[in-house]
This record gives structure tokens, C-alpha cells and sequence, in this order.
């Protein structure tokens, strides 16, 4: 694509790649003076091997630094170091909850194989940028990577592979080795991916407004029948893997997105509708829906049973208070699924509320920086596609820190980046290098539409 | 589209300003109930962090743990151990992370976690050094061989002994029956402390009550100490002659004071001071209330400590005489029956006031604390007691304590309290059985000190009910006998 390659060497891109340099060594001093200190908080004395830390994140950012450097010049420089920062956050906290559990039985030490999924993620990263110079490729295919996504939505539904590992929610897959996916995290991308696609097609199409119905311009009938289908996969994704979180989420892509695409309101409320009715009948068919309903309502009615898990959280948040009771000094170990679901309640209680408002704050970044990498696309399929993927990165961040904080009924996710568990650490990589590879792509000037004007090089302030 | 991403994007910013606000409502507004809530389990976890001092008893190469802390593979990580319970279970207390703590547990928590002011540099310096930080020991007074002594010879009645040495006040023995297991409490199965807190709960005679300093009785017969006292301060002597009918009429009502032979003289019509106090005759000591009149009686009372919060290591309940008293009540309240209440801690302090010249010491559980390795951080050193009724130390003339002290040898040689006699070494003493009314067995008493000379011990016995006597217990019969197993057991030590 002559158009990506005509951006290299220009001073806008060297600019931008040495802001991201500065970025990345700044993420890499916060991790490791992270990683120290909750080793001197377990005994006094600098954890060995911290260099060796150090100098493989560097190894890591360097990497994925220069593949983007020359595949993808002029990208936005903010996404890495961001990802790659709360990727370290992740990392140090799963560490620091290794040592809470150290003396339980058998007590499992994750930190290790966080540190092989960072690697794999950061190489799947700089893969993505590497194989997809064009990601206008992902258009040609969308009927491909959709079916891929519905396949791999249904995968924890094979009798054999998949499994709810005794939790309630089928989401994963067995993988011969001993590991477990969890291809939902993968399928969402890939939803986003053929949503994007098939409504830049048919944006048109979706946003003729045949009627009226009170303040709203209403589309044709049959316009409605895609929502209806997401629906319906999204309910199926709640009645046979019992997975709340992914069931909201997948529908709330393809409603945000579907209003990205014709700015039509009708399609949100009509959405809603159909989500509120969704809702209503799961709580009154499923016992654990009402069990997750009533937890919100009310966690201290229960708080030694079901309301456990998110009164140990509330508790954490409150222990945190402002300032934290010091990063290593908390006791995580508390709360049941404290290094993946429930690892931001760990980061409240250690680092209290300067530290959530921070990671907060970088996620606000990044989602700042992922609109503004749609507006600024060249075409129709990119805008929704960057639109899209930071609409269900944030809506991730919103359903999980919502629920651990009680603000909206707690549904089991992870929180992208920093959670323990590798499906959502490689697909949120893949998502990052997404974002990027369509930020590197040439700005659209003026008003221009459409997929043809790639021949523009947008001059960047 | 512009527009729509724009609002879709302003849809997540105001999704995230909900997550901010509700932040803050949490980490900051509601930050103190929540962790504060009593089901969050963080701050306990730090307290079990620490390694809790230990409590001993037992002076200089003497000195053994009562409790001391073990590390454990739980939660918590140290486990309260309490070697010697139940024998000093209202001594140490316990400690529980359900219901608290109580005695030395709860009044010297301080330095038991490593936490007083004293120890404030010393924890800095641990802090920067790495090094763990380590509770202080709490040093009691207890001397083992005499609480052992009086808690075996207590047996299974129901009462209270107090033990103290009358030149320093410190508590050598303070048992209390029933008792419990402090272990049981202090451990951490949650459902066994409450099944154990519940079994106690509903123990009509309350275990945990602590009975040497935190339950009242009237004091009987030994309070006539404290009237032969008033007269003696008042220029009486123990050869003055006093009436010695078989009823004393009581002014201003149609109540009588009656011998405890009823119907009989303690002498034949005629007793001295010292002989109406050897066989504690009542109507004698109901005439000198009369004598004296209500305020000198309270004074004096007040002199030994009734009515004032007492300076003490754990909980004590406040020993009280009526300030107004009109001439039937005075007479009654003479030998030690209406409305006068005391401790056996009191009792003990008002016998070691009379044999140490008049002076009473303030009463000590704790004599110093330490450090892990021994150095000491904080002493309480042996002092007299100020009291807010008399000016100076004395709580009688030292001409006074001389003569009740030759009085109540005479008590133990050849009066009620024979039983307390110790061979070889002089016994003062008084007896004491207190009327709970017609047809309930009385609280019986004895205190006393030895050698009557220089006294090393002072004793109070309380046993509830007559004990083994049941409504035929005396003073002299069921309490002489348990004081004077003590009292040997703490002249054998000292």
C-alpha cells in the first residue's frame, strides 16, 4: 500500500515514534518501581532479578516499538505505551496477589504465566501490524471472520472441549496442553470486525427514516432485522453459556454500532426495548439472574454466602480509601477471583482511590484516543471498525468496574490488559494493533467519504 | 457519522463519569464503614500479624509465660495460648476475635501488640531495619505457687480470693469461681468461640464474671474492723468496756440487732473492744455505730477507700457505705449488713492497710512491662494510695493499725477465726458472715494478714452461699481455712 509507505521518514511520523519511546520508557519506570516495591513489602531487600525485569519489558517494547515504527509510521504514539502500562499494572498485581496465596494449599502461582501470555500477546501485537499492512483486508473477508466469530462463540458448547470449570458460565475451551481459551474474547473482535464491514455497506440502506414515530425517524421494517438476529445470538449466548457479561456485551456492540453507522436513534431504543424484555425474562426464567440481581440490590443481605465475593470487594474499596494501604500491604487473597474478575478491587484497596482514578484514567485515554482514531479514518469501514473496537474495549472496562464497585450487577469479565488470563490478553493486543494499524492509515481531509480517497496524506498537527 | 461516533463517544465518557463518582462515593464517603464494618476481616488480620507479647507471672528467675503467642498455618497467624488457664483466666482474660478482649488482655492490649507510645522509636527502627515487629510482656504481679494455692483450696465454691503483699500492693493471687477456659475463646474457630461464648452466657453463676473486683457483697462481720477503727481514731481503746445485751433496740423503728447465737450475750453483760471483736459480737458493734454516729463511720470507711473509683490494673466495681445514714442504718451498717458493699479486692486492701502501719499501697496486677528480650519499657512502682476523702497516705493512725492488729491476732489465737491459725507464725484476722435473709445461706468471709508483725501477706476470702457449709457455713469454718492455705503458700515463697 503505497500510501503507508509514502508516510516513512516524513517528520511527522519520526515525531510521533520517538513521543511513543518516551511513553513506552516512562511505562516501563512505573512497572518497574512497581514490581520493587511490592517485593520490598514481602521482605527488604531488592527482589532479585529486578533487572532482568526491567530489561525484558524493555526487549518487549522495543520490539513491538520498531515493527510499528516501520510498518506502521505516523500511528497514534499513545496506544502502545498505554496498553503496555496497564499490561505492566497486571502484571505487578497478579505478582503481588501470588504472594498473598503463597501459603494456602496448593496454591496456584500466576504471575509466570502472565508474563508468557505478555510475550505472546506483545508478539501477536507486532503480527497483526507485521501480516496486516492493509486492514482493509478484513472488509474482503467479513463473512469468513463473522462466521469464524459465531463458530467461536459456540465452541464452549462442544461436549468434550468445552467446559464451565465449575463456575456456572460454558466460556471455555480446553486446548491439548493443558491450557483453556476463552474464544469469546476473540469472537468479539471478530464480531466487530464483520459488523463494521457489513453496516459501511449498508449504512444507507439503514438510515432511510421511512416514518415517524413521535420525535424518532423510524427505518423500514425489515432494517430491524439484523438487530433482531444479534439479539437473538447474544440471548443464546446467555441461555446456553450463561455468560451475562459477553451476552450484554456482544449486543451492545451491535446496537452502538448500528447507531455509529446511520446516527439513527430509533435503532438504540428499539435496542433497548428488546435488551430491557431480554433482561426482564432471563431474571424471571433464571435463578442465577435473580441471584446476580439480588447480590446488587442488596450484598449484605447475604454477605457470608452469595453476596460474599462482592461484599469482600466493597470492602476492599473502602479499606483503600483515598491513598490505599500501600501496594503489597493489602490483603487481596480475601476475594474469590481476585487476579482476574475482581483485580480491580485489589488495586482499590492497595492503592485506593488516586490509584483506580489513574488506571481509570488511562483507559479514558485510550478510549479518547480510539474515537479520535475513528473520526480521523479514511473510509466508512475503518471509522466503524475503530469506532467499534473502542466502543466494546471501554463498554468492557464499564461492565466490569461497574460491577466489582457495584454500580451495575456484577458480571463476571475481564478487565482488558490488566486481568489475569491469556484469551484477553491476546485479543486485546490484537484489538491495540488494530487501532493502530488503522491510525497509521492516511487522514481523511475535509468531508470526503467513501473507501477511494487513500491517496490523501492528512498533515497532523 | 461523525456525529454519531461523537456521541457514542460522549455515551462512554458519561459512562465513565458514573465510574469516577461512584469511586468516590466509595472510597471516600462510605471509605469508614466499610472498613470499619465488623465482616471485614483486614484489620484483624493485621492485629493476628503481629507476634501479641506475652503475660507472665512470677518475679526474677521465678518469671514463667501464663500466655504467650503461637504461629500458625491459619489465617490468623498467631494463636493465643493460655498454659495455665483456667486457674488465671481473670487475671489474663482473653482474647477474642469476636468478643473483644478482657482483664490484661484488654487494659494492656497497648503494649501487648508492640503498639504504646513507648515502644514508638523502637518500632521506627524496626520498620527500617525490616525487622518484624514484636509485642511487649506484660509482667504481673501473680506469684503462681499462691494463685494456684488459693484457686485448689477454692475448689469448686463459688467466691474470690485476693492475695496481696501490704508493704507494695502487688497482687500476689486474684482468683475468682467459677472460671473458664480463655483458650476456648480465644481461638479461631469462629463457631466453637460462639457455641463456647453461648454456653457461658447461659451459666446462671456467669463464669466470666471476675468476682475478686468486679462483684459487690456485703461485708459482714469483717467490716467491724473498719468501726472499731472509727473509734479508735476517735480516742477509743480496745479496753474500753461496752454493754453486751442479747438484743440491741434499734431507735426510731421496731427492729433489733441480735448475736449470731440468737437470744444470747457474747460475754455475760459486759465486753471489752478487743474481746466484742474476738467474737464478733453485734450488738456491741451496733451500740458503737450508735456511739459514733453515721459520719464518723463514713469517714473512716472512706478512709480505706469505700466510695472512691480505685486505681486498678483491670475492672473493679466501686466499694460503697450510704453518705446519709439515719441512727438504725448506722447501726446496722456497723456490722457490715445493710446497704454497705465491697469487693474482696477492698476487703484485702483495708486488712493489708491495717497490718502495713496504717498505709495502704495502691493495688498492683502489673509491675512492669518488657520488652521480647527482657529489657523493661515501663514500671509501676509500689506506691501509696491517694484517695480524694484524706489527705496523706495513712487510712488509719499508725497507733490505730497497732492496736486493730493486736486485736485481730487475738481474732485468729482465740476467737472466730482460729481455723486461719498458721503455726508458728502470728495470724490477724476477722471473720465475716454476711445474712442474705431469712432462710438463704450467708456469704461468708475472712481477711487477715501474716506474720501479724511485719506482714507479708494480706488476704480477703469471699465464698458465696456458705459454700461446702451451705446454711450452716461461717465465716471462720469455710473462709479461715482457704485463707490460710494462702497465706502459707505466699510466707512459704516470699
Amino acid at each position: 500500500m503505497s500510501a503507508t509507505e509514502s508516510l516513512r521518514g516524513t517528520p511527522f511520523a519520526r515525531r510521533r515514534a520517538n513521543t511513543e519511546v518516551g511513553l513506552l520508557v516512562l511505562a516501563i519506570i512505573i512497572t518497574v518501581s512497581a514490581y520493587a516495591l511490592v517485593g520490598l513489602a514481602q521482605q527488604p531487600v531488592i527482589p532479585a532479578g529486578l533487572l532482568a525485569y526491567g530489561g525484558a519489558l524493555a526487549a518487549l517494547a522495543t520490539a513491538a516499538h520498531l515493527v510499528g515504527r516501520r510498518l506502521a509510521p505516523g500511528a497514534d504514539p499513545l496506544l502502545l505505551p498505554i496498553a503496555f502500562l496497564l499490561n505492566g499494572i497486571g502484571l505487578v498485581m497478579v505478582r503481588r496477589i501470588d504472594f498473598a496465596v503463597a501459603s494456602r494449599e496448593n496454591a496456584q502461582q500466576l504471575a509466570e504465566l502472565q508474563i508468557v501470555w505478555t510475550i505472546v500477546g506483545v508478539a501477536l501485537y507486532a503480527a497483526t501490524i507485521l501480516l496486516l499492512r492493509d486492514h482493509g483486508v478484513l472488509d474482503r473477508y467479513r463473512y469468513l471472520i463473522g462466521l469464524a466469530a459465531v463458530i467461536a462463540l459456540m465452541t464452549p458448547l462442544l461436549p468434550y472441549f468445552g467446559t464451565d470449570f465449575g463456575r456456572g458460565s460454558r466460556i471455555w475451551v480446553r486446548v491439548p496442553g493443558g491450557f483453556s481459551l476463552q474464544p469469546g474474547e476473540f469472537a468479539k473482535i471478530g464480531l466487530v470486525v464483520f459488523f463494521a464491514s457489513y453496516l459501511a455497506e449498508k449504512r444507507a440502506l439503514l438510515s432511510a427514516a421511512t416514518s415517524r414515530l413521535g420525535p424518532l425517524h423510524v427505518p423500514p421494517a425489515r432494517a430491524f432485522g439484523p438487530v433482531a438476529v444479534a439479539w437473538a445470538v447474544s440471548l443464546g449466548v446467555l441461555v446456553f453459556e450463561r455468560d451475562l457479561g459477553l451476552s450484554l456485551l456482544v449486543f451492545a456492540i451491535f446496537v452502538a454500532m448500528l447507531y455509529q453507522a446511520t446516527g439513527r436513534i430509533a435503532y438504540v431504543v428499539f435496542g433497548m426495548t428488546l435488551f430491557g424484555a431480554g433482561a426482564l425474562a432471563s431474571w424471571s426464567v433464571f435463578s442465577h439472574v435473580q441471584t446476580r440481581v439480588s447480590i446488587w440490590l442488596d450484598p449484605f443481605a447475604d454477605a457470608q454466602n452469595t453476596g460474599f465475593q462482592l461484599v469482600q470487594s466493597l470492602f476492599a474499596f473502602g479499606t483503600g480509601g483515598l491513598s490505599g494501604v500501600g501496594w503489597g500491604r493489602g490483603n487481596p487473597e480475601l476475594i474469590p477471583d481476585v487476579a482476574t474478575d475482581f483485580i480491580f478491587s485489589a488495586i482499590g484497596e492497595e492503592l485506593g482511590l488516586l490509584g483506580t482514578t489513574a488506571v481509570l484514567l488511562l483507559y479514558f485515554l485510550l478510549i479518547g484516543r480510539g474515537f479520535v482514531i475513528a473520526l480521523r479514518a479514511p473510509d466508512d469501514f475503518s471509522r466503524l471498525l475503530a469506532a467499534g473496537l473502542t466502543f466494546v474495549f471501554g463498554m468492557q472496562v464499564f461492565v466490569i468496574v461497574g460491577g466489582v464497585t457495584r454500580l451495575i450487577p456484577l458480571t463476571g469479565i475481564t478487565l482488558p490488559l490488566v486481568s489475569y488470563g491469556g484469551s484477553s490478553l491476546l485479543a486485546n493486543y490484537v484489538l491495540i494493533a488494530l487501532l493502530v494499524r488503522i491510525s497509521a492509515a492516511p487522514r481523511r481531509v475535509g468531508a470526503a467519504r467513501g473507501r477511494a480517497d487513500l491517496a490523501h496524506i492528512g498533515g497532523d498537527a | 457519522m461523525t456525529r454519531s461516533i461523537r456521541h457514542s463517544a460522549w455515551a462512554m465518557f458519561v459512562l465513565f463519569g458514573l465510574l469516577f463518582l461512584n469511586l468516590n462515593w466509595l472510597q471516600v464517603l462510605q471509605a469508614d464503614d466499610l472498613s470499619g464494618d465488623q465482616r471485614n476481616r483486614r484489620q484483624l488480620l493485621a492485629e493476628y500479624e503481629i507476634r501479641r507479647g506475652s503475660i507472665t507471672a512470677g518475679q526474677g528467675p521465678l518469671q514463667r509465660e501464663i500466655v504467650r503467642s503461637e504461629e500458625t498455618d491459619d489465617q490468623l497467624r498467631f494463636l493465643r495460648v493460655y498454659s495455665d488457664a483456667p486457674a488465671y483466666a481473670h487475671v489474663t482474660g482473653f482474647h477474642s476475635f469476636i468478643f473483644g478482649r478482657s482483664q490484661v488482655e484488654q487494659r494492656y492490649n497497648d503494649f501487648l501488640q508492640g503498639s504504646s507510645p513507648d515502644a514508638l522509636f523502637r518500632n521506627l527502627a524496626d520498620a527500617l531495619q525490616g525487622r518484624e515487629r514484636q509485642g511487649d510482656t506484660v509482667v504481673t504481679t501473680i506469684s503462681p505457687p499462691v494463685q494456684e494455692a488459693a484457686a485448689a483450696a477454692l475448689g469448686t465454691q463459688v467466691g474470690a480470693v485476693v492475695a496481696l503483699d501490704p508493704r507494695t500492693g502487688a497482687v500476689l493471687a486474684m482468683v475468682s469461681s467459677p472460671t473458664y477456659d480463655p483458650n476456648l475463646l480465644s481461638s479461631h474457630d469462629g463457631d466453637a468461640i460462639r457455641a463456647e461464648w453461648e454456653r457461658l452466657e447461659a451459666d446462671p453463676l456467669n463464669p466470666r464474671l471476675n468476682r475478686a473486683t468486679s462483684e459487690l457483697y456485703a461485708p459482714g462481720s469483717t467490716f467491724k474492723v473498719v468501726t472499731a477503727a472509727a473509734s479508735l481514731e476517735r480516742g477509743g481503746s480496745p479496753d474500753d468496756v461496752y454493754d453486751d445485751p442479747a438484743f440491741l433496740d434499734l431507735p426510731q423503728t421496731t427492729a433489733q440487732i441480735s448475736n449470731f447465737a440468737t437470744g444470747r450475750t457474747c460475754n455475760g453483760g459486759q465486753v471489752t473492744l478487743r474481746r466484742a471483736l474476738e467474737v464478733s459480737c453485734n450488738t456491741t458493734f451496733g451500740q458503737i455505730g450508735l456511739d459514733l454516729g453515721a459520719q464518723a463511720l463514713v469517714d473512716t470507711a472512706q478512709a480505706f477507700g469505700l466510695n472512691a473509683d480505685l486505681p486498678f490494673d483491670v475492672p473493679v466495681a466501686t466499694s460503697r457505705i450510704p453518705t446519709e445514714l439515719d441512727p438504725p442504718q448506722t447501726a446496722q451498717s456497723a456490722i457490715g449488713q445493710r446497704d454497705v458493699r465491697v469487693s474482696p479486692l477492698q476487703m484485702a486492701m483495708v486488712a493489708g492497710a491495717i497490718g502495713n502501719g496504717g498505709v495502704m499501697m495502691r493495688p498492683r496486677l502489673v509491675g512492669e512491662v518488657q520488652d521480647f528480650a527482657g529489657r523493661v519499657l515501663r514500671q509501676y512502682p509500689a506506691e501509696p494510695l491517694s484517695l480524694p476523702f484524706r489527705d496523706g497516705s495513712q487510712a488509719v493512725s499508725p497507733s490505730t493499725a497497732a492496736a486493730l492488729t493486736d486485736m485481730m491476732t487475738g481474732v485468729v489465737a482465740t476467737g472466730t477465726g482460729r481455723n486461719a491459725a498458721i503455726p508458728g507464725v502470728t495470724v490477724a484476722g476477722k471473720t465475716g458472715t454476711a445474712e442474705q435473709g431469712e432462710g438463704d445461706p450467708p456469704d461468708v468471709w475472712f481477711i487477715g494478714f501474716a506474720p501479724a508483725e511485719a506482714p507479708r501477706v494480706a488476704v480477703a476470702v469471699l465464698v458465696e452461699e456458705g459454700g461446702d457449709g451451705g446454711e450452716s457455713g461461717t465465716g471462720g469454718g469455710i473462709a479461715a481455712p482457704i485463707a490460710r492455705t494462702v497465706m502459707e503458700a505466699a510466707l512459704a515463697t516470699q
